[in-house]
């Protein structure tokens, strides 16, 4: 890791991951740095194990192999108290919102702040609300989450996921199913977020606007590989054909394999190999 | 006993605390404890971000707490010269519109 004045410090590290679901390799070797301050875009088409690199960057699943290191530290070797102070720096705001439904907005997002801290009353009712104002969800705190519309579930989601101004930030397709200024009010939050607070993070989208948006770097998966990684101008001109039919959302051309297919077709016990 | 990232400027009418460092988890209660302190003991509060290379959101809520005692106090309290780190997390909640800021 470089350490000099002039190159900001690395704050996540994923070196050489390969993990199995059953028989099945999801992820094959991807290497990734992010260093402080970026936003990173992951892409890739269903199944490219875009979402499964998340997971195992916030340590949801072992891998079979390979390293993640958070803010300088191996999330499979820490210790117990190593780790509340790391889960304490990092916010999910994961794609279906996740909020509790038998508590209100208010007592969601304040959530972290009882769990984790133990400022008093007072403090926490006006952090959880300042948040909200932030999300533009101001005076909502009230409100039951099935009160709220889907594209302010997730605003609300992110008010909870940076209650604690955490170091790192991770959103799971955070503009999916939203109308496009709902979605570019996301991505403008989160570019505030990263220009106010110095946040880091890590952003699994297929929404190409909202990617070319908010990315200082996209890294796109393609069967669990590392396709190509690089700044937004360098992936728009990538004339690698996969990546290029990613950005045009065109149907895959792999050759198909006639008697394997078959066999997936017919076969009582086939798995993929 | 007034922690070390607090420095006073006292007087009758007004109190002026001047912050410097890191405000965060840490130390925030302190400092709300400070301003609340001041509060009841001069009708003018303010408090010099100068010298804050960052502060946290809890930092901003101790701010927070006191202008709205100062307000239910017919008090004053304002901030001056914020840090642009400050500025700028003021302005991400809007409370840029709500604190006298100088």
């Amino acid at each position: 890791m470089t350490t000099d004045n002039h190159t900001p410090e690395t704050v996540i590290s994923v070196k050489q991951l390969v993990t199995h679901y059953g028989m099945r390799k999801i992820l094959d070797g991807v290497d990734m740095d992010v260093k402080r301050g970026e936003i990173r875009v992951i892409m890739g088409g269903s199944g490219s194990g875009k979402s499964t690199l998340l997971w195992h960057i916030l340590g949801l699943y072992e891998p079979t192999k390979g390293e993640i290191e958070l803010l300088g530290q191996n999330i499979h070797q820490i210790n117990f108290n190593d780790n509340l102070k790391l889960k304490q720096n990092i916010g999910v705001s994961f794609q279906s919102g996740a909020l509790f439904s038998s508590m209100t907005v208010g007592e969601n997002v304040a959530l972290p702040l009882r769990e984790f801290t133990d400022l008093d009353e007072n403090t926490i009712r006006i952090i959880s609300r300042m948040k909200l104002e932030v999300v533009n969800l101001g005076g909502f705190h009230k409100l039951m989450p099935a009160q709220l519309s889907g594209g302010m579930i997730k605003r609300a989601a992110l008010a909870r996921a940076i209650v604690m101004d955490p170091k790192l930030l991770f959103f799971d397709e955070p503009s999916a199913g939203l109308d496009p200024v709902v979605a570019s009010e996301i991505d403008d939050l989160i570019l505030s977020l990263r220009d106010t607070m110095g946040m880091s993070m890590v952003v699994v989208t297929h929404e190409l606007d909202s990617a070319f948006k908010i990315a200082d770097k996209i890294t796109v998966l393609d069967n669990g590989k590392n396709l190509i990684t690089g700044t937004v101008e360098e992936i728009q001109q990538s004339d690698n054909k996969r990546v290029m039919d990613l950005l045009q959302r065109r149907s895959r051309h792999d050759k198909l394999n006639p008697s394997e297919y078959l066999k997936r077709l017919t076969q009582e016990n086939y798995t993929l190999s | 006993m007034t922690p070390d990232f607090i420095q006073f400027d006292k007087s009758d009418q007004q109190t002026t605390l001047f912050i410097s460092g890191e405000v965060d988890l840490s130390n925030s209660a302190e400092l709300r404890k400070t301003i609340l302190g001041a509060l009841k003991t001069t009708d003018s509060v303010k408090v010099n971000l100068s010298g804050v290379d960052y502060i946290d959101s809890s930092g901003i809520a101790a701010m927070v707490e006191g202008l709205q005692f100062a307000n239910s106090n017919g008090k004053k309290f304002s901030l001056t010269a914020p840090s642009q780190q400050v500025n700028s997390i003021l302005r991400l909640a809007r409370l840029d519109q709500v604190f006298d800021i100088e």
